[in-house]
């Protein structure tokens, strides 16, 4: 274990996990030490933070740091507390990881866990005047009745550092000048793809500052899971981004089933990866029409619904439902696949080739189209690593992060497929990678679709489903970048805390890098190819 | 000639000295100028009808749908009536800290711009309404006055949406109204005239397009893509770009307010391919081919107004092709588009017609 012997020779002290994933355990002050040596590391940079996931152990306060390096593909998650209650303070990491910046602040929002040198200390999915830290265990569910007044989003917002003296002192920090021209776009708008609020900074038509206000489909799933049994938590995933609704459930499912040791039929694999394939289809022609049409070109947005419609026919023959489906289970799937889903998904991919001609020469080859996406919104590579930017945003800049090849799950590892990967960072290439994936996704379902092996579809699991103590997490490739779930069991039938990691936080975050200095046509079209889903984001 | 069997001249002058047979002439010429002005009014109304008709069947035939198809029949012909009839009941709205005045002046300011500019189409022969000897300047200088409208409704609106949608409208017309002031300029070169009865008998013996050959198309072009600009249509109708800014000057309008903008847009449309029609199509003049006498005598029986309703909806289906196909350009490109390309190269077209013009090489 290399990465244990590095943490060791600094941190000699540092405790590690006995089974299951490697989990660190370090006090603030190393922790600090440890995530500055683990980034830098010359050979193999812990440079993609994947998560932060705010804890409430009863006794402490607070948080796992799941890491990755972008070299090795290698993951460790640290894991740090403080026992301090009544005015937690944890060091800060968003000097190291940009991404960290709007991720400490959900666990601020959550748990109250104020992070030291972080400039932006507001709360992210709750009200400003929200009372308590709902995560916590001894949160008290009556303290915000229903609150109708008006909310005022404060200009200013705090930011704590430590003092040479040891003491904890704290400074505002101004989001928006006095004087500065700020526009609200959102939550109710055409083109944020739900309901997205930014407030906007402009001089003339260009972009100074874009600051995300989330919430407003805030629906507490994470607490809500507390108080579910593990099959009755499922019925959220799908809520979460509805146009990755199977990919969702099939990350919570796996993450079930490796932590209770269900091992599922051959059977089950083909179907959830197949039904993984058409959900990103699904999604990727979504995401065509909607960019098309956030850039006013409203015929190609019909193309793109089209084709999407049959999709939808295929889903709705096997599973019942079209946008959110409801189809996997613990050990396997819910029902078995209807007689016609083969011919329909062959029939579907044949005319899907035969129709992606006309979406490229509608709009990919317009000299309209090409002038306003490319060299646009441009995110370097270490931008979208430190951002966190996964899916077809952080591969459009050059960062291999393809959860299905870098960490096979399913039967991604028995397929043949192309890692799409661009250079540019523009918005241009992002519409490309989502573009080709679609053709990759084909590839992969062809290689599956006449193989399927007979047998169950569904192993049978116990009827209440108890998980042994740990702490669990799994990954997958959604429509729109790596969603996690971090699973924490204390041996109940319920959860102890159940964690989604969202592919869309980042990506909103990233607005901010890729559209300073652009315009405000920009800002819709670079929100279009960064394509998020706001129940994603807000949960 | 037989071109006379369809003048409305003589029948005109008999209606009109019948008239003063009877009244005093300032009693007849009060009544016609009522009668013209209803008329004009009526037809301001049911051209909108038709070309709202027109683009969602035009529109759902491009977008692979069928269109409006339950309201009235198979074909949905009653769906825009009924949509105006639902317009005309909504209340118009008052808003809190609007400059009241300017916000209620805007749309009517839009829409007289727009009447005042339909006023000069040349409908037949015999048959223009407005008929002076500098019409051609005359609609220049009133088809301006719409862009007061647009940018007192996005400044009177107290709205960030709005006021950014009218500065948007407000660059992008007065720098497009360059470029359609010298391609119309490069016709007057062509046809020696600012007369727009005349610019259309000029073209008796062949359209204007044809004689002016390399320059007249040049200009032609030019004119089509920033007379689309003028009319705030798609590719450029950043001013009103639903997914960045609402509804841009007019997000705070209601009701038939709201109306006047959306009718005096349609009707825009219509006057930027009639004038096109006029200057570069031959008006109301039918097709004639040389050499071929038997059909040219079967193009004059038609007659005139469906020769310049025919052309003009021709070019309105053109814009409306290029709407429905292309997405939105950004502010800058737009103007980039203007300043950097087309203005220049409208003044060199407009130099190379006057170069034409002075060694007979028009035709």
């Amino acid at each position: 274990m290399e990465l244990k012997d590095k943490i060791k020779a600094i941190i000699p002290q540092a405790v590690f996990s006995e089974t299951g994933e490697l989990v660190v355990t370090l006090l603030p002050d190393d922790f600090r030490r440890v995530a500055e040596t683990l980034r830098h590391d010359k050979e193999e940079p812990m440079d993609y933070l994947r998560d932060i996931v705010g804890m409430d152990w009863g006794d402490a306060l607070g948080a796992l740091y799941y890491l990755e390096s972008t070299v090795t593909y290698r993951r460790i998650t640290l894991k740090t507390s403080t026992a301090d209650r009544e005015q937690p303070f944890l060091p800060s990491v968003c000097d190291l990881w940009k991404t960290a910046e709007i991720k400490e602040r959900e666990v601020y929002d959550f748990f109250g866990i104020r992070f030291l040198n972080n400039p932006d200390m507001r709360r992210i999915y709750l009200r400003e005047d929200w009372k308590g830290y709902p995560l916590r265990k001894d949160y008290d569910m009556d303290s915000n009745p229903l609150d109708l007044d008006n909310e005022v989003n404060s200009d200013t917002t705090e930011e704590y550092y430590l003092n040479s003296d040891g003491t904890i002192k704290g400074h505002e920090n101004t989001v928006f000048d006095r004087d500065a021209f700020v526009v609200n776009i959102g939550p109710q708008h055409p083109s944020t793809h739900g309901v997205l609020r930014m407030r906007v900074s402009l001089q003339g038509e260009t972009i100074c500052k874009v600051d995300p206000i989330l919430g407003y489909i805030h629906r507490g799933i994470e607490k809500l899971n507390e108080g579910l049994t593990y099959p009755q938590t499922l019925a959220f995933t799908d809520r979460l981004d509805y146009l990755s609704a199977h990919q969702n459930r099939h990350a919570l499912c796996m993450c079930i089933e490796k932590a209770a040791g269900i091992e599922i039929s051959e059977r089950a694999q083909y179907i959830r990866t197949i039904m993984d394939e058409l959900q990103r289809i699904d999604s990727h022609l979504l995401f065509y029409s909607c960019l098309v049409m956030d850039m006013g070109g409203l015929t190609p947005f019909f193309y793109g619904f089209r084709e999407r419609e049959m999709i939808l026919d295929i889903f709705e023959g096997t599973t019942g439902g079209r946008l959110i489906q409801n189809y996997n289970m613990i050990g396997g799937v819910q029902a078995d696949l209807h007689p016609d889903f083969q011919k329909k998904v062959k029939a579907f991919i044949k005319h899907l080739r035969s129709v992606i001609k006309d979406y490229h020469d509608i709009f990919t080859g317009n000299v309209i189209a090409t002038t306003r996406l490319k060299g646009v919104g441009v995110l370097s590579r270490e931008d979208v690593i430190s951002l966190g930017a996964t899916g077809g945003t952080g591969r459009a800049s050059g960062w291999a992060n393809d959860v299905r090849k870098h960490h096979p799950y399913a039967l991604y590892d028995k397929v043949d497929f192309r890692e799409i990967t661009y250079t540019e960072g523009d918005s241009f290439a992002r519409y490309m990678v989502r573009m080709d994936e679609i053709m990759e996704s084909c590839k992969i379902i062809e290689q599956l679709i006449d193989n399927i092996p007979e047998g169950e579809y569904r192993v049978k699991t116990k009827a209440i489903i108890k998980l042994p103590e740990g702490v669990f997490s799994s990954s997958v490739e959604t429509s729109r970048g790596e969603f996690c779930v971090v699973l924490e069991s204390h041996g109940d039938k319920y959860p102890y805390r159940l964690h989604y990691r969202s592919t869309g936080l980042p990506l909103v975050h990233a607005m901010d890098t890729a559209c300073r200095g652009t315009k405000i046509a920009d800002l819709i079209a670079i929100g279009g190819t960064l394509d998020f889903v706001i129940p994603d984001i807000d949960r | 000639m037989t071109l006379d069997y369809y003048n409305l001249e003589p029948l005109l002058m008999y209606i009109h000295t019948s008239l003063c047979g009877v009244m005093p002439e300032w009693l007849a010429l009060t009544l016609e100028g009522v009668v013209v002005g209803v008329i004009i009014l009526l037809l301001y109304v049911i051209l909108a009808i038709v070309m709202i008709y027109m683009e969602r069947k035009v529109c759902a035939a491009f977008q692979c749908r069928i269109g409006p198809n339950r309201v009235g029949g198979k074909g949905g012909l009653l769906q825009v009536p009924a949509d105006v009839l639902k317009m005309l009941t909504k209340e118009i709205i008052k808003l809190k800290n609007a400059d009241n005045f300017l916000y209620n002046l805007a749309p009517f300011l839009v829409i007289l711009a727009s009447v005042l500019t339909f006023s000069c189409l040349p409908w037949n022969k015999g048959g223009e309404i407005l008929h002076m000897n500098i019409g051609i300047f005359f609609i220049l200088a009133v088809s301006s006055i719409g862009i007061l409208g647009i940018l007192l409704a996005g400044w009177s609106s107290n709205s960030k949406y709005s006021l950014i949608g009218a500065m948007r409208s407000g660059a992008m017309i007065i720098s497009y109204e360059l470029s359609i002031g010298i391609c119309v300029l490069t016709m007057v070169v062509m046809s020696g005239t600012m007369d727009i009865q005349m610019i259309v008998s000029n073209q008796a013996n062949g359209w204007n397009i044809f004689k002016g050959h390399i320059p007249a198309i040049a200009a032609f072009i030019i004119y089509l893509i920033a007379g689309n600009a003028e009319a705030n249509r798609g590719p450029f109708d950043l001013a009103e770009a639903e997914q960045e800014l609402t509804a841009g000057y007019h997000t705070e309008y209601s009701g038939l307010h709201f109306g006047f903008f959306y009718l005096a847009e349609y009707l825009n449309l219509f006057i930027t391919a009639g004038i096109a029609t006029t200057l570069f199509l031959g008006g109301w003049m039918p097709l004639h081919i040389a050499g071929l006498e038997g059909f040219n005598a079967v193009m004059d029986y038609i007659p005139g107004v469906v020769w310049f309703l025919g052309k003009t909806f021709f070019i309105v289906f053109l814009l409306m092709w290029i709407r429905w196909t292309f997405p939105r350009l950004r502010i800058d490109q737009v103007l980039t588009l203007e300043w950097k390309y087309l203005m220049p190269t409208s003044l060199v077209v407009l130099l190379l017609m006057t170069v034409c013009k002075i060694y007979g090489l028009t035709f």
